[in-house]
Order: structure tokens, then sequence, then C-alpha cells
């Protein structure tokens, strides 16, 4: 069965690739989907008319006790039958109905395959949520079937009606799942069905399922979706409210009812809502001139009618139901595809307009007269049959029995309305021209309106294939047939049909009853939710950056200072407290605290963060008191980076900010001020209530285990190695990041030298010193054989240069970047590690940078950061895949060791490739900050100059 | 070890270390220029990650085997979170005075303005003009009244 659904998912990949090569004929080849599943069904049935449901179980979830589990009984093959049978004509049909200069004809074919083989998938599962989900996917692609003219407002509006609506009911339905998959220990239907669960729970999921089905099957109060839906192209009306999505709602309640109708709500709900559908929906089909409205609202009615069959519980009346199913879905779809014909053909579907197709299209009009036959419920046909068995279905029950008889006279009414408005010729109308039909077109009618009166007529063939499904009630039904003799039912059906008769020829035409709709109150309640959305908005996004802060701050010191207060009063907060670990933290600290002062309180922006500057190498001053020299160390470089980093950036702002006119300073300083105590009274609350010994009591052993010596390193790339996968992402983010803010025409390659003709001292000219202004020294007036120690300084402007500064760099590179080196692989066993070594070499670059100018950049760095992080993430999750691929957890490390002349004995631990990942993005990471903030921003600046 | 001996000590200097750096950073955090904002995160975050130490228990030699006896280190999980909240403090920063260069190319100054859609929004919850807006949404003007009345839809 699985397979099935493969193939309709294939098929409708294949659909848009179909229609472009061959048009609207594509139909043909994807009717054989649908149609390879009747065959399919055809082979099981005599197996499942024997006993033996086929089934077929596949692991999903098998954690969540998730299966794709399928299950062929009875009621799923008549459901498959209608279901792919119904398909293969649509679709067959669609070949015809569509010109081939349909706009958007591809992805339309994909779409109805596509939502065929969903509502196959529905009848077929055995698991409520497995079946939840097809249910839901039905809903996603009639809400593109019905939306098919995405031009049209109408369309665009039916559809998201159509959408709203059954996905509302779906979410209820999923809980109501929920609730019975808990009372019942399981989600498997079959299961569900052989012994229900009882308890207070059951009744309440049933409701919330049921209003699932009523929302799908267009009952009252859900029943407007349908008609609005009409505004779909209409071979996909003949097959949403023939054979499935509508019918979706019908087949949970016929599969549900047999175990659970006479648990307290069901009856109740089914019957009243079935009631009340069937005759609101009769009594307004008679009000329509649209010949696909009127179909839409026969459709509600005898959705209706099917509900209160199938959901009554008892064998006869299932019987009945599942008689009214299958003809209802072969009349139906035949009428349809009939109006869909009559309006392609004629231009028009309103039945004042058309007049005479009966005599110019004979045949389409037999087929289509024995279709309406069987919804009106007229001997030998099909629906007559149903009706029959329905009228014997409700002896105890006279009000129900005088809906149903009232509902079908209705049904007659509008069935012959139908009929003459669509094929009477009527006086004072002309003939209406009607361009040819052909027997493509007309076929899937007809060969629906036969099979009508076939199976009528056949009524002994059908009875074992709806026998199977009755047998799961309790009793039994009686016989099947179309003469019972002169009974009871036989009257009704009698008095149905002379009364249909008399409603029609007495024109009866009924008053509209209440101005107000169900249609206006899903308008009214789209709009409260919109007012909601705009005032839910207004009030929580206040567009203020200090206000977003402020409550969270404010939450801060609400919540965890509550909590704080709470629980700390009464007690010392100072009872574990030491004043310093050793003096010398006090004397950083004291440095670091008027430096935070200095910071608040300075106006020039490059004093704040030279004074900020104090508090970072404080910062990593502690780090090194405190007996973390890698912290140290990984602060000072970061530090540093920071504050170059500002420099590049503040070059371009105001000295100043400008004075901002509201500045509640004083409410900031108090909330930085409690927030300040808060966060200082939990450190100390933190460090007192430890009472359990740290995880990391274990981390040395797992050093050791690692290979190596230094535990924080070790930490960062095997232990929690996760952790700086995540880390190295941000970063690899934040540079993009970087990239598109300052690169505004897409990422270029920094000139340099070789390509790019630089003119000379052109770079960092100040505006005092123009270019030209002082001259730029030119061959000659170097000493011949002297050393140029940095190959781009020549374009450098002359008072930007310092000899000095470019020797140092000189002999400075490239021992740091062997340094980097060296920290990077040495730091598993000593100090140092990656994210050190990465920033050391990013500082040798930005030496090079600062001394060179942004030539000298490009000729120190040839390649993108793009290329440096994207190495760096290759080398960090292929350590990861590595070790997942060796057997291993993902990113856990392995130590070889190998004999190598000259060196010795040598330990390679697989880690240190990951390490050098970290080495590789770090070192982007800087590069991409100064192409970015440096070198490009001073392109711009020169730009701007010229 | 001298952070596995059950009980906690606070360093109250850490301690205050820790609170002014935070408050100063609130403070600042709370300003509209955006190379201020962005102090406000430094020193925010050296405060935390000192507040992460503080928590780790008490000083001690470097958490390396061979150097520093197991019993006396100091507690390596915190310093490895700190480790990687240093770089990304370095990583989100440059991302923050990017957006702070931009918006100097857009206005000429690193002030955040307020959002002016978010004011929009605002200014219609006040004045109910959702009504309005809905309608126009949804084409009403081109749906009929009751679908009966008037035929439309597609063939």
């Amino acid at each position: 069965m699985l397979v099935l659904l493969v193939v309709h998912v294939l098929a409708a990949v294949a659909a848009p690739l179909l229609v472009r090569g061959m048009g609207a004929r594509a139909f043909y080849v994807l009717a054989v989907v649908p149609g390879a599943a009747v065959a399919w069904a055809a082979v099981r049935t005599p197996g499942v008319l024997a006993g033996h449901p086929a089934g077929e179980t596949h692991e999903w979830v098998p954690a969540y006790h998730l299966y794709l589990v399928f299950r062929l009984t009875p009621l799923a093959l008549i459901m498959v039958y209608l279901v792919a049978g119904i398909g293969a004509l649509v679709l067959f049909y669609c070949a015809r109905y569509f010109r081939p200069d349909e706009p958007g004809l591809g992805s339309f074919a994909g779409v109805l395959t596509a939502f065929a083989g969903a509502m196959l998938g529905l009848v077929l599962a055995d698991d409520l949520v497995l079946m939840y989900v097809f249910w839901e996917l039905t809903s996603v692609f009639s809400y593109l079937l019905v939306g098919h003219k995405a031009t049209s407002g109408t369309s665009r509006r039916a559809a998201m009606q159509a959408l709203l609506v059954t996905t509302l009911g779906g979410l209820a339905m999923l809980a109501g799942i929920v609730l019975l998959d808990h009372a019942g220990g399981t989600s498997r239907v079959s299961a569900l069905l052989e012994h229900p669960p009882g308890g207070a729970v059951v009744p309440v999921a049933l409701a919330l399922i049921l209003i699932g089905a009523v929302s799908k099957s267009a009952l009252v109060p859900f029943h407007f979706w349908l008609p609005g839906a009409m505004a779909a192209p209409t071979p996909v009306s003949a097959y949403l409210h023939a054979a499935a999505m509508v019918k979706a709602g019908v087949f949970l309640v016929a599969l549900l009812a047999p175990a659970y109708a006479a648990v307290a709500p069901w009856r109740a709900i089914v019957l009243t809502l079935g009631c009340v559908t069937m005759l609101l929906g009769a009594w307004r089909a008679l009000r329509q001139h649209d010949l696909k409205l009127l179909l839409a609202y026969g459709t509600v009615s005898q959705l209706g009618f099917l509900i209160v069959l199938l959901g009554a519980g008892t064998a006869n009346a299932a019987q009945a139901g599942a008689v009214m199913l299958v003809a209802h879905a072969m009349f139906k779809a035949a009428l349809f595809l009939f109006v869909g014909i009559a309006d392609t053909r004629t231009g028009t579907r309103d039945l004042r307009e058309l007049s005479g197709l009966g005599r110019t299209a004979p045949v389409l009009a037999t087929a289509t007269v024995l279709a309406g036959a069987s919804m009106a419920g007229v001997p030998p046909l099909l629906g007559f049959a149903g009706k029959e068995s329905a009228f014997g279905a409700f002896p105890g029950d006279p009000a129900v029995l005088a809906v149903l008889v009232i509902g079908s006279a209705l049904t007659f009414a509008y069935t012959a309305r139908f009929l003459w408005g669509a094929l009477a010729r009527k006086p004072g109308v002309p003939d209406t021209p009607v361009r040819p039909i052909g027997p493509l077109f007309a076929g899937p009618t007809v060969l629906l309106a036969l099979t009508g009166l076939a199976t009528g007529c056949a009524l002994p063939y059908l009875e074992p294939l709806i026998g199977a499904y009755v047998g799961a009630y309790p009793g039994h039904a009686d016989h099947l047939a179309l003469w019972h003799g002169l009974t009871v039912p036989l009257g009704l059906s009698a008095l149905a049909i002379t009364s249909g008769l008399v409603l029609f020829a007495a024109r009866f035409r009924p008053r509209r009853l209440v101005r107000f709709t169900a249609d206006h109150a899903y308008d009214q309640a789209m709009r409260a939710l919109d007012r909601l959305a705009v005032h839910v908005t207004g009030f929580t996004q206040r567009g203020s950056l200090p206000v977003y802060l402020g409550v969270i701050l404010a939450t801060l010191v609400v919540v965890p200072g509550g909590a704080l207060v709470a629980t700390g009063l009464g007690r010392d907060l100072f009872a574990h407290a030491e004043p310093w670990d050793s003096p010398a933290q006090a004397v950083v600290v004291a440095l670091m605290l008027a430096g935070a002062v200095g910071t608040v309180r300075a106006r020039v922006r490059l004093a704040g963060v030279l004074l900020a500057g104090v508090t970072g190498y404080g910062t990593a001053l502690l780090f090194v008191l405190h007996g973390a020299p890698d912290l140290g160390l990984t602060q000072f470089l970061s530090e540093t980076v920071l504050t170059v980093l500002f420099v590049l950036v503040l070059r371009r702002l105001p000295r100043r900010p400008a004075p901002s006119p509201r500045r509640p300073k004083a409410a900031h300083a108090a909330l930085g001020v409690i927030v300040g105590a808060l966060v200082g009274g939990l450190a100390l609350t933190m460090t007192g209530a430890r009472h359990q010994p740290p995880v990391s009591t274990g981390l040395p052993a797992a050093a050791e285990k690692g290979g190596g010596k230094n535990i924080v390193n070790v930490t960062l790339v095997d232990v929690r190695a996760w952790d700086t996968m995540g880390e190295v992402s941000v970063l690899a983010v934040a540079a993009t990041g970087v990239t598109s803010l300052i690169f505004l025409r897409g990422a270029r390659r920094l000139p340099r030298l070789g390509r790019h003709k630089p003119p000379p001292g052109g770079v960092w000219a100040t505006r005092r010193t123009a270019p030209g202004a002082l001259r730029p020294l030119r061959p000659g007036t170097v000493a011949r054989g002297a050393v140029r120690w940095l190959s781009a300084v020549p374009t450098l402007s002359p008072e930007r240069r310092s000899v000095i500064f470019e020797v140092v760099t000189r002999l400075l590179f490239h021992p740091m970047i062997v340094l980097s080196l060296y920290l990077t692989f040495s730091g598993h066993n000593t100090t140092g590690g990656g994210f050190a070594g990465g920033i050391v070499a990013g500082l040798a670059l930005l030496v090079r940078y600062l001394a060179g100018g942004r030539y000298e950049l490009a000729e120190t760095a040839p390649v993108g950061p793009g290329l440096l992080i994207g190495l760096g993430l290759v080398a960090a999750t292929g350590t990861g895949l590595a070790a997942m691929i060796g057997g291993g957890p993902v990113l856990g490390s392995t130590i070889w060791h190998a004999e190598v002349p000259l060196l010795g004995e040598v330990h390679l631990v697989t880690s240190a490739f990951f390490d050098l990942g970290v080495y590789l993005i770090v070192v982007g990471l800087v590069l991409d900050i100064l192409r970015s903030l440096g070198a490009e921003i001073d392109r711009q600046v020169g730009e701007e100059a010229a | 070890m001298s952070w596995a001996n059950g009980v906690g000590t606070a360093n109250v200097t850490l301690v205050v270390a820790v609170a002014v750096l935070v408050g100063s950073g609130v403070y600042l955090l709370l300003e509209r220029t955006l190379t201020r904002v962005v102090l406000g995160t430094l020193l925010i975050g050296n405060g935390v990650n000192l507040l992460i130490l503080v928590g780790g228990g008490a000083a001690g030699g470097a958490p390396i085997l061979g150097r520093t006896p197991i019993g006396a280190m100091s507690d390596p999980l915190p310093e490895a979170m700190i480790l990687t909240a240093i770089v990304i403090t370095l990583g989100v920063s440059a991302f923050l005075l990017a957006v702070a260069n931009r918006s100097w190319q857009l206005t000429g100054d690193d002030e955040v303005q307020n959002d002016y859609e978010d004011h929009r929004v605002i200014e219609r919850a006040e004045h109910r003009e959702a009504d309005e807006e809905t309608e126009a949404d949804t084409d009403t003007d081109e749906r009929p009244e009751e679908p009966g009345d008037q035929p439309e839809g597609a063939g």
C-alpha cells in the first residue's frame, strides 16, 4: 500500500514536467495512477470479503510508537474504489476540460494527483495519528486546488476559508486523537475499534474528533465553506465534493461509529447536526440559479443525510449509509462533470439562460437524467435503494424519519429543478448554442451514470461488500433489494417523490430564512481576529529599543530578584564570603571599577572605548590570577582585536554622540544600580548554596582519556565539542553578517597590486595632505639596493608611513604565524588552543594591515575569509562525521600512536583537526573584519574624498 | 581539589567587580547610541564571565595535568564555558559595529531610532483602523453578498 502512495507522490512530482511536454493530455497519463489503485483494490477484494483484511506496517518514529501502518478493511475498500475510481475519471476528464494554455496547469496537475494520494492514504491508514497527517494534507492540497485561479479575489478568499475551517476542525480532532490515544493506550484504529476504551475522557475525545469530521464534511455550522469552494475548477469540485475531501469526515464517522456510537454525546451531535444540515442544504439548493451552486448546496444536504445514516450506529442505518455513500459519489460526480461540460461548451451555468441542451446533446442529457434520478431516489437506481433502506432504518425514531422524508422530498424538488434548468427547452429562451462535445469529454459522465444504474439493478453483487462493513455492527441488517413488497418505506419513498414533484410543479422557491448567515459570522470572526492582532502587536511592539531592554531587565529584577529576596531574607549573604584569594585581585578590581565608571561617564566615543578596554584587560588579569591562563590569554588577544575594531569603525563616526532629547538618565542609572546589586547578590547566594560536588570532578580523567593534559582545551574540543561546534557556527554567521553589511554590492576581492595599479600614496591620505601635496618616494630617491620591507607600502600616503613600524612588522609577522600554529597544536597539552592561536594569526594580519594599508592586506592574505571559514567548518564537521563513520559517537576522538623517523614517537589526537578547524574559522573572522571594517571602509572613504 | 570540597566560597572582591561591571553595562545598554550599547554589552559580558568564574569556586593552579596536582586546580568547566563566551563576544561585537557603520551610512549617526512601522501599528490600534484594512485585504467588493444571488466562480 505504501507503494501505491509512493507512486502517487512520484506522479505528482513528475506532473509539471508531463504537462510541459504533453499539454493537457498529460492528464491521461496521470489518470493511470489512481486507475492502478482501483485495479489493486479489485485484486484484493475477494480476500477482504473472505474476512482477511490486508495490512502492512513500516517503521516511522518507533520511539514515539508511530508506524506507517495501513489496513484494507471493507470500509477502506469501498472508499478506495470511490477515491481512486472517481479520481481516475476526474483526471481523465481534466484532459479535455482545460485548455492547453491554462495558466499554472502543471502545478495544478501535480497537486490534484497528490491530493488523490493523500486521500488514499487517509482511508488506508490504520493509525489515528497517521490518518491525521493525511487529513491535514488533504486540507492543504484542497487549499491549493480551490485557489487555483490565484488572480481572483473570490478564489483566494474561498481557498483561505476552506483551509481555516478545516484546519481548525483538524486541530480539535488532533486533541481528540491524543485524548483517545491516552485513554486507549494506542492510536491504532483496529485496536481502538476492537477494545474501545472507557472513562470520562472518551466522550470529550469523541466530541473533539467529531468537530474535525463535521468541519471537513461541511455540516452546520461549518457548512459555508463548501459553496464558497465552488470557485475551484469544476473537476476539482466534482472530486472534492463527490468522492474525496468532504467524504473524509463521513468516512471518519463511519469508521468510529461501530464502536463509539453508543457513547453519550455521539448520537446527539451526529443526528442533530446531520438533520439540520440535510434540511438547510436542500432548502438553500432550491434558491440557486447557478447549477454548480445548486449542486453544492445539494451536497451539503446529502452530507447531512450520510452522517445521520452512518453515525446512527445501527446495522440497518449503516447499510443504508454505505449504499448512499457509493450512490452519492457516483451521481454527484456525474452531475458536476456535466456542469463542467455545459459550462465550457455553452459559456454559462445559469439555469435561466440554458435551454434545449436535452435536444442538442442527447447522450449526455440521458446520462445526466440517470444520475439525477439516482440523486432524487427514483427506482431502479442505486440512490433509490439507499433511500429505501434509510426509511426502514429508523423505526423507533419518528423525528429523524420525518426529517429524512422531508429532506428527500426537497432533494427530489431541487433535482427536478436542476434537470429542468439544465436540459429543458424554456419558453422565450432560444436554444443555447453548444460547441461540439467529444466522446472522451462526455465519457466519464456517462460511465458514472451507467454505473449508478448497473449497481442499482445488480444489488446482490454489491451486497457482500456493503455487508462486510455492516458486519462490524451488532445485530443483523435487512436484505438489500429494490423491491421488498408493499412496505412502509416504499410508501414513504412514494410520498417523498410525490411531494417533491408537487414542490417542483408549483415552482416552489423558498424565501431566505434569516439574513444572517454563517458566512457573515466567519467574516466577523476574521475581522475580530485582525483587530486583536493589531492590538496585541501595538501593545507589545513599542518600537523602542530601551523599552524592550527595560522590560527584559525589569523581568530579571522582579523574578529572580523576587526569589532572591524571598529566600534570602534572614540569611547571611556573606556567610561563606572571604575578601579575596590574593590581594593582587583587589588592585586589579580597583582599576577595573575606575575603568567601568569612566566608560559610563565618557562623552567622547574613543575615550569610552579605551576605558572599557581597561576593564577588559583587567578581566584578563583576573583570569590569570584565578588560575585560568587559557582564559587570560584569549581575553588579552580578543580585547586587542576589539580595540582596533572599535577604532576602525569610530574613525567615521562623529567624535561625540549627538545629545539625545529624551534621556531618562536617572531611571537608567537606577535600573543599572538595581541590576548590578541583584547580580552581586545572586553571585553570593549561588556560591554559598552549593552542596553537591561539581560535575567537573570527572574532567581530569576525561582529559586523560582524550589524550591531552590541558583540561580546558580537551573540554572544548572533545568533551563538550558540540558546544564548540555551535559556537564556531555563530562566528561564521557573524562574519557573514559583517560582510553583508559592509560590502553592499556583493563581496568583492580586494584589489591586489599586480592587477590593479593603485595611485602611489593614495591610501589613507588626510585632507591636510591631499595626494600630491607631499610627494611620494620615487625610485631613485631611495638608495639602490635598499630593502623594501613591505611590498605594498608605496601605495600609502607618505605621512602615514613609518619605517620602524614596517621593519618591526616584517620581522614579527612570520614568528607570529608560527606562534599561532604552535599555540593551536600544543594547546591540547599546555596553554593555547585553536581560539588563542586563531586570534594571534589574526593579529599578525592586523599588524600587516596597519603597517601597509589595504593593498598590503590583500598581498598578505590573497584568499578570502569565506574560504578560510569554509575550510574550518569542513575540518570541524569532518572530524565529527569521521568519528561517526568510524563507529564512535559524533565528535568523539581517537588517538593514534606512530613511530616517525627523526621525530620519534608521535601521538596524534583526532580532535587536533577539530581545533585546526576552530583556528581557521577564527582567522577567517578576523580577516573578514579587517577586510570589511578596515579595507572596504578605506576604499569607500577614498571614493568619497575623490 | 579546591573546587570540589562541596561548599563554595564567595570571593567578595570578584563579586564587587561583577556587580559594578553589570550595573555600568546596563546603564550603557539602555542608551540610544549604538557604539555605547556595544560597550554596554562588553562590560556586561566581562561581568558575567567573572560571575561564572566566581561560581566555579576559589582560585587554584592552571588546570593542566602534570603541572598542577589535581587537588590544587581551579575548576576547568566554567573556564571552558567562558573561553567560548569571549570569542562569541568578539564575533557579535564585530557584527554590531558593522551595524553601527551601516547606520552611520544611512543616517549620518549611530543613534538607534524608534521603529516607524511599530508606531504605525500602534496608531492603527488606537484609531481602530483595522476594519478598513481587513476589508481591503479580502476583496469584499468582488464577492456577492450571498453566493446564491449572483452566480460567480470558475468553469
